[in-house]
């Protein structure tokens, strides 16, 4: 952009970004609701048919308003959502959100630190790749970008339990902490590592952070094989540029073209499609869960899948879509912020 | 001549784009190999758990002469689960990319040609489902299906396609827009083409060239689906047939037992097939996308160089 011309500034951007999220989080919304609610009929017979007399079932069915009309049931769902109220659970009575506050920190426990794996595997990688294209180092980063990529979540996890945790006996395979500390810990964020921190419990936070270790890992080199791709098309892009080639023949030293010319310009971009992994890393935490016996969110959506609590489901799908909605908005505005170009 | 001139870019590459692209070719046809002829290479059927006298074969045998990569917890043999699982994987793939390219191709197709509200309409519902993280729009389509249609290679088909008909309709949409304005196109307009004549003669012949790559690509990523939907209690009945993420879920509790072989092979086996299918589809991008595509350095044969001639001849 050229000196004094008017770019919009950064706030206008993030009102329309807002603007444009409305009608998606309305579709997922709906989306979710039609499937969730008009294909099954009724919540309560679904959860508890069999368990109740159909006196009492249908008793439930009124108190919880789903003879009503499904229009009237929409808006309030709806309504509801703008409130952040996400329902109650059908087969132990507990409030979605409570669910997703004692659950969720396990599970953003879990992904915040597999994305530092995954960051600290893909981009040097990816990188080195990228810049050294076609050589042995190339060739070795993307047979091993695609092959961990190949690899679902608990096979890895199947692995490595076996080697660190049955032959080398190092790294405990399931749960987040020792019963005896998860007893004794106090929580207070529910962020076990902080919380074993707060506490100046050192034996704590070793135990806690020995049983992130594998979890994170798996789902991180899985997440970083993903990365390993982005970061290399970048760079190879990147190195095509005029400005690559005007730097160079300026005489700069190759060194100081790759770093402080391509290496930069390649990682702008990678912001964005980093950003549309947390989708990806969202469902690998779901299966790391399962994989490793850890109660986070993933875990708890599986049970309730099991269970029939359609109200629960709905509930949880709900808080993900908004979710993922507002960590896209998030990434935007990062990316905004950094390269004015992408503003409207 | 035509399937020569498309076969050409593939016998032109050179170096490592060549090699990617055998190594993907040659572990996808294994596999398919596995899928045709599973009845006469596995030893065993997948849920046979007694020889032919009626003996059972134990659970959780170590591998063995009988039993190359072992038995698992329900007493069947490994390789006979590994080998039909190539079948299942192979069925459900295909059956799903089908799927999403007959939903996905022509919606892209419409709305990039017309644009206008439908295009708006199309993009908005796309974008959203595509925003969503794949995984749970695929266990929650799985599990309302199979509360009423049970678990079958069709359910999780279906599944699997909600999930890659965005990427198809993105793709297709987008190609279709930065051809709708070449002049080719104009030219068949302005000759008085129907809409119709001018989607399907000169728009979707442009746009098909980008489906090989994508399919490939989605096919190998349909195969981590279907495993993890295996993996979740939500693919195919294991009744009805061997699935390799199944094997993996039930494996999981064997690893606590340091038994490794019930997981070791349907993983391995998910591995290299999607490691195969990535591969050809990375091959296939590398020789048909012709901004990536480098052409072998032709060596440039020079004619004879003509004898000296007299100075005075060329002429001062």
């Amino acid at each position: 952009m050229a000196a004094g011309q008017h770019t919009t500034s950064l706030r206008t951007y993030a009102l329309t970004r807002l603007a444009l999220a409305l009608p998606m989080v309305w579709i997922l919304l709906t989306m979710v609701f039609l499937l969730m609610r008009v294909a099954p009929g009724d919540p309560i017979s679904a959860a508890l048919g069999g368990r109740l007399s159909q006196e009492e079932l249908e008793q439930r069915r009124e108190a919880a308003g789903y003879d009503r009309p499904l229009i009237v049931q929409y808006v309030e769902y709806l309504g509801n959502v703008v409130t952040l109220d996400f329902g109650e659970t059908i087969i132990d009575n507990r409030p979605v959100t409570e669910v997703i506050r004692q659950n969720g920190a396990a599970t953003l426990e879990l992904t915040i630190a597999a994305f530092l794996v995954a960051l600290a595997v893909g981009i040097p990688i990816g990188l080195l790749a990228g810049r050294f294209r076609d050589t042995p180092i190339d060739i070795a980063g993307r047979l091993f970008g695609i092959v961990i990529y190949a690899a679902p979540v608990f096979f890895l996890g199947f692995l490595a339990q076996i080697v660190f945790s049955q032959w080398l006996g190092w790294l405990p395979s399931s749960g987040r902490a020792s019963p005896e500390v998860s007893f004794e810990l106090e929580s207070t964020t529910n962020l076990f590592l902080i919380d074993s921190l707060l506490s100046l419990d050192f034996n704590a936070f070793t135990d806690v952070l020995s049983h992130l270790v594998l979890p994170a890992v798996t789902l991180g080199l899985v997440v970083g094989g993903v990365f390993i791709r982005l970061v290399r098309v970048n760079v190879l892009q990147t190195l095509q540029g005029d400005y690559i080639e005007a730097a160079r023949a300026r005489g700069l030293p190759e060194r100081n073209v790759v770093w402080h010319h391509a290496f930069k310009n390649a990682l702008v971009p990678v912001i964005t499609v980093i950003g549309l992994q947390v989708a990806f890393l969202l469902g690998g935490a779901v299966l790391t869960e399962q994989t490793f016996n850890w109660p986070g969110i993933g875990s708890e959506l599986i049970r309730y899948l099991n269970n029939r609590d359609y109200i629960a489901i709905q509930g949880i799908i709900t808080f993900f879509a908004v979710l993922v909605v507002i960590v896209s908005i998030l990434i935007d505005l990062v990316n905004a912020w950094v390269d004015p170009r992408v503003r409207y | 001549m035509r399937g020569d001139r498309i076969l050409a870019p593939i016998r032109e590459a050179r170096g490592v784009p060549r090699w990617v692209l055998w190594a993907g070719i040659v572990i996808t046809t294994f596999f398919v190999v596995l899928a045709l002829f599973a009845p006469l290479i596995s030893p065993y059927d997948f849920d046979e758990y007694r020889t032919a006298s009626g003996e059972r074969f134990g659970k959780q045998q170590h591998p063995s002469a009988d039993h190359p990569f072992g038995t698992n917890v329900l007493g069947t043999d490994v390789l006979a689960r590994v080998v039909w699982g190539a079948r299942t994987a192979l069925e459900v793939v295909i059956l799903a990319v089908f799927l999403s390219l007959a939903i996905g191709l022509p919606l892209g197709l419409l709305s990039g040609y017309f644009g206008g509200r439908l295009d708006r309409v199309l993009v908005l519902i796309m974008d959203s489902l595509f925003a969503f993280p794949y995984l749970l729009l695929a266990i929650v389509i799985a599990f309302l299906l199979s509360d009423k249609f049970g678990q079958g290679v069709g359910t999780a088909a279906i599944a699997i396609s909600v999930v890659y008909v965005p990427q198809y309709f993105r793709v297709v949409r987008n190609h279709v827009i930065s051809v709708r304005e070449e002049s080719y196109v104009e030219a068949a307009r302005a000759l008085g083409a129907k809409p119709r004549t001018v989607i399907r003669r000169y728009l979707l012949q442009n746009v098909i060239q980008s489906v090989p790559v994508l399919a490939t690509l989605n096919a190998a990523d349909a195969i981590l689906t279907l495993a993890a939907l295996g993996f979740l209690g939500y693919g195919i009945q294991p009744t009805d047939a061997s699935e390799w993420g199944y094997d993996l879920q039930r494996a999981i509790a064997d690893a606590g037992a340091g038994i490794w072989w019930t997981g070791l092979f349907p993983g391995l086996a998910i591995v290299a097939l999607v490691t195969g299918l990535t591969l050809l589809g990375e091959g296939l991008n590398d020789v048909l996308n012709p901004v990536l595509r480098r052409r072998p350095i032709q060596a440039v044969v020079l004619p004879e160089r003509p004898s000296r001639l007299p100075a005075e001849k060329v002429g001062v």
